[in-house]
């Protein structure tokens, strides 16, 4: 990617003496419009700080939510800048426009900061050797530097960063497009397995996290919501909490979001009773003495059962609009000579950060200050300001460390809720969902109905796939995170092909979980791969390999663009599909299969491999597991071989096979037990013990492999979580015959062996 | 009503509540912010703290209980940050989001009371009720080992 014509360094002089090196824009006009459609343009931002005793700061710019952005990014910079990794100093940014693209979502990190953020450092040091070259009387080109000084070749003589960083300030800045970037075979830091800058914190204790900030008379607050989405207070024993231990004020709110068949991504405050409190304790003990009677509102009457059946019902009739056609699936059914039809479903699912849901705000003279933990600042910062009415430069929000995310952090209702509260009572607060306001308001993941049919000539080749996915939303919008492309693979590799979609009504926040769309779509479609490369009496690696194969028109999701820093948000080219390169996913494949031994290890009886591979978020990953099923259904993951492609070059190696052991383990999780259900509107599930988490007992052995290609870097928090789902069915299949086509597996009475 | 715990080797007063959890009082009233809340149900462990040397949820344990034994919390593990596990962390890159970490960290420097040389079995037993939402159970056995100076099965 390329940083706009429009951005150019700056130099500011630090007070004492030090320089400030900032990428700049020409213009900034950061409104809450463009925040929502895309990323603002640069403005000031301070990368890198040199005080006169050497030191060096580098400031991380993105939110970090556990993916280790807070290392990648300052890494990107020192190596162009030539320092000691170990002697860096590491800041987290405040949310300030100034500083440019501010988001942790959709595994953008590396493609949108691995120029830009080089280019900042390559520029602080043709800034420092010039600084040094001037000083000496030489030219620059006889000048060179290394780990935090510059050094004159042929005299031999070098200072040191700091004595150096007041005249660099001075200098000019140098043009973007003239700078000299590292070839990769010079690096020395990029590349390097560099532990997480908090680690030291972490292992000792220190309060870092959201939930742990605390500001002098500080209170703490409960938000007692409906178990209904939407429903409203219509009478509860205020003035009795009130009097009890501890309790500062409490009060009802009517909230400000509107109910319909489709909800916005962040509909703004619910309606509910603020608890405030002198210690959290003493908030949450009052509240469970609380009595309310709701207004459930229209939200009462939704199921699960009634969702289930409606979508075998609209399952008969023809799908309410038709999102891709291509050839004639109806005639390649008659002619194929296999046809192959199932019915897949998967529920919907919680985010489940084990920090739940917190944030810190206090509010005075007309201005709200945020410490927080999300992952989208612009855009809580435009909500909070729709919603409480503020004006957007009359809140601040700081940045603290997540105790993950998992996307649950892009929503941003807890942080209306926070400022709406430091707003009512004028001081300090922290509000904190207990685990069960996280898990029964969450953003859920929606669950979905896929009704498939598939065909495979005599050659064994697959000539048609019809798809009427049943999803939720109203008329021709899906629910938030519950849409599907019309370009998911294997549109374009099969000849004729039918994507239809029905909707059904949904009064309940959905949202994207790490991976979103592929972490469901994923477990249905290379399962059904499956399905047809048995029907096609083929090997599941030669039938993929045979697919991938097909010529034809190949594109992927718009969202796969990663948009441009800079880039008007409103140019059409950040929605423009891209090519999904069939050839990295071949290649990709292949690893996964020979690092596993794919068909060539005997295995017992009960045990079988599973292989799946899914192109999401720019990242081609294929998986292979092998299980072990026990009596009464047990399973254990003996093995995950883990291939991914994301590019020329993994910046953090530690940082990036971390990923990808988690977004195994991830799936592990989503996999065996996870399910959200509604009974009369309300969520069931309100702990881990009825939406659990993979225990280490059930771990795996993981093995990890990145298949270098010469493509610019990609991210790495999401692509490697979906195809593990369908690479654990296949090998349930493989192992018993048994064909998995909904989930969680616990419903087809399997558990953890 | 006013009780004394010993933590960290320090006596501390607390003013509050019997049935209130030691979780909260080391949090809201001690003011020691390294112990976790993750459910308050004792699903998740992240806010294991030693109570005589046993490892056990803060979350479940109220105050007046608290009182029966010295404690440790993750803040007191070592002075400086040097315990074997506390290095082997830093070594491995166990951290994720490093949430539940100072629950398993304590969980483990338990199991290597008992088990100075704990094998794969003995890691599973002791660590299987402490989750990690990011998934770090590879590295954390790892770790554990690393520390104990063993090695995986």
């Amino acid at each position: 990617m390329q940083l706009s014509r429009r951005s150019f360094l700056q130099a500011t002089t630090l007070s004492g003496g030090g320089l400030m090196l900032g990428l700049f824009s020409a213009s900034r006009k950061l409104t809450a419009q463009n925040a929502q459609q895309g990323p603002p343009p640069f403005d000031a931002k301070a990368f890198i700080k040199i005080a006169p005793d050497g030191t060096v700061t580098l400031v991380a710019r993105n939110p970090e939510i556990g993916q280790g952005v807070k290392n990648m990014l300052p890494m990107l910079i020192a190596e162009e800048l030539d320092i000691d990794w170990k002697s860096v100093k590491i800041e987290q940014a405040d949310f300030d426009p100034k500083y440019g693209l501010q988001t942790t979502g959709g595994s953008r990190a590396a493609s949108n900061n691995y120029m830009p953020m080089r280019q900042v450092g390559a520029a602080g040091r043709q800034m420092l050797i010039a600084a040094a070259a001037k000083r000496w009387g030489v030219p620059e080109s006889e000048c060179f530097a290394e780990n935090g000084r510059v050094y004159h070749r042929p005299t031999d003589r070098s200072l040191g960063y700091g004595e150096l960083a007041s005249a660099a300030a001075a200098l000019p800045v140098p043009d973007l497009k003239t700078l000299k970037l590292k070839p990769a075979t010079s690096f020395k830091i990029i590349g390097q397995r560099t532990m997480g800058v908090d680690v030291p914190d972490i292992v000792t204790g220190k309060p870092i996290y959201s939930i742990d900030f605390t500001l002098p008379g500080m209170l703490f607050a409960v938000y007692e919501k409906c178990p209904v989405f939407g429903g409203k207070v219509k009478s509860a024993n205020i003035d009795e909490i009130k009097q009890l231990p501890g309790i500062r004020h409490v009060f009802v709110s009517e909230g400000t979001i509107k109910l319909g068949p489709v909800l916005d991504g962040d509909p703004g405050l619910e309606p509910g009773i603020a608890i405030v409190a002198d210690s959290w304790w003493f908030a949450q003990s009052a509240r469970k003495k609380l009595k309310v009677e709701w207004d459930n509102g229209p939200a009462a009457s939704q199921s699960s059962t009634g969702f289930a059946q409606r979508a075998q019902e609209l399952s008969k009739s023809a799908p309410q609009r038709m999102l891709k056609q291509e050839g004639d699936v109806g005639s390649a059914f008659s002619n194929g000579s296999r046809v192959v039809e199932a019915a897949y479903s998967y529920p919907f699912i919680s985010h489940a950060p084990l920090e739940p849901r917190n944030c810190n705000a206090t509010y005075q003279n007309g201005r709200l200050e945020f410490w927080s933990n999300t992952q989208l600042p612009a855009r809580a910062r435009a909500l909070v300001a729709k919603h409480l009415q503020i004006p957007e430069d009359s809140i601040t929000i700081h940045l603290l460390r997540a105790g993950g995310s998992f996307g649950r952090g892009l929503s941003n209702d807890y942080m209306v809720e926070t400022g709406y509260i430091a707003k009512t009572i004028g001081g300090p607060v922290k509000l904190l969902w207990s685990r069960e306001d996280d898990m029964r308001h969450d953003y859920y993941r929606p669950g979905g109905f896929h009704f498939l049919k598939g065909a495979v000539d005599s050659s064994g080749r697959l000539v048609a796939w019809q798809n009427h996915f049943v999803s939720y939303g109203d008329g021709e919008k899906f629910s938030p995170a519950a849409s599907i492309s019309p370009t998911e693979f294997p549109s374009g590799f099969v000849p004729n092909y039918l994507l239809g979609a029905s909707v059904m009504p949904l009064q309940l926040k959905t949202g994207a979980l790490r991976a979103p769309g592929a972490n469901a779509q994923a477990f249905v479609f290379q399962s059904f791969i499956d399905e047809l490369a048995h029907a096609a009496g083929k090997d599941p690696v030669a039938f993929r390999r045979d697919l991938l194969n097909q010529p034809g028109e190949k594109l992927v999701a718009g969202a796969a663009k990663p948009k441009v820093e800079n880039e008007p948000a409103t140019t059409k080219q950040a929605a423009k599909p891209q090519a999904y390169d069939a050839d990295r996913m071949l290649a990709v494949l292949e690893l996964a299969a020979e690092k596993s031994g794919w068909g060539k290890r005997k295995l017992p009886a009960g045990t079988g491999m599973g292989i799946a591979f899914h192109y999401s978020f720019q990242g081609y990953f294929a998986h292979v597991a092998e299980v072990t099923v026990g009596p009464n259904n047990t399973l254990k993951v003996n093995h995950v071989w883990g291939v991914g492609d994301v590019g020329s070059q993994i910046v953090n190696p530690s940082g990036a096979e971390a990923q990808v052991q988690g977004a195994i383990m991830d799936g592990l999780s989503e996999i065996m037990g996870q399910e959200i259900t509604l009974e009369g509107g309300a969520v069931v599930q309100s702990n881990y013990d009825k939406h659990p988490l993979l225990r280490m007992k059930n771990a795996p052995q993981i093995e990890v492999h990145f298949h270098a290609t010469d493509h610019e870097p990609t991210g790495l928090g999401e692509p490697a979580l979906p195809p593990l789902l369908p690479a654990i069915c296949n090998a349930i299949f493989a192992a018993t015959g048994k064909r998995i086509r909904e989930l969680p597996l616990a419903k087809s009475g399997f558990s953890w062996a | 009503m006013a009780f004394t715990l010993t933590v960290n080797g320090r006596q501390m007063t607390a003013d509050v509540p019997d049935d209130m959890p030691l979780l909260w009082v080391l949090r809201d009233v001690l003011k020691l912010h390294g112990t976790k809340y993750g459910c308050g149900i004792g699903q998740c462990r992240a806010c294991t703290v030693h109570l005589g040397g046993e490892p056990v949820p803060a979350c479940l344990t109220p105050v007046s209980e608290a009182t029966r034994a010295p404690i440790t919390t993750i803040e007191g593990l070592s002075a400086d940050g040097t315990h074997p596990l506390q290095a082997a962390w830093r070594e491995m890159d166990v951290p994720q989001c490093g949430y539940c970490q100072a629950g398993q960290i304590m969980a483990a420097a338990a199991l290597l009371k008992k088990h100075p040389k704990p094998t794969d079995a003995d890691i599973d037993a002791a660590m299987s009720p402490n989750l990690c939402r990011c998934g770090t159970y590879v590295r954390i056995r790892a770790a554990i080992h690393k520390a104990a100076g063993t090695s995986a099965a």
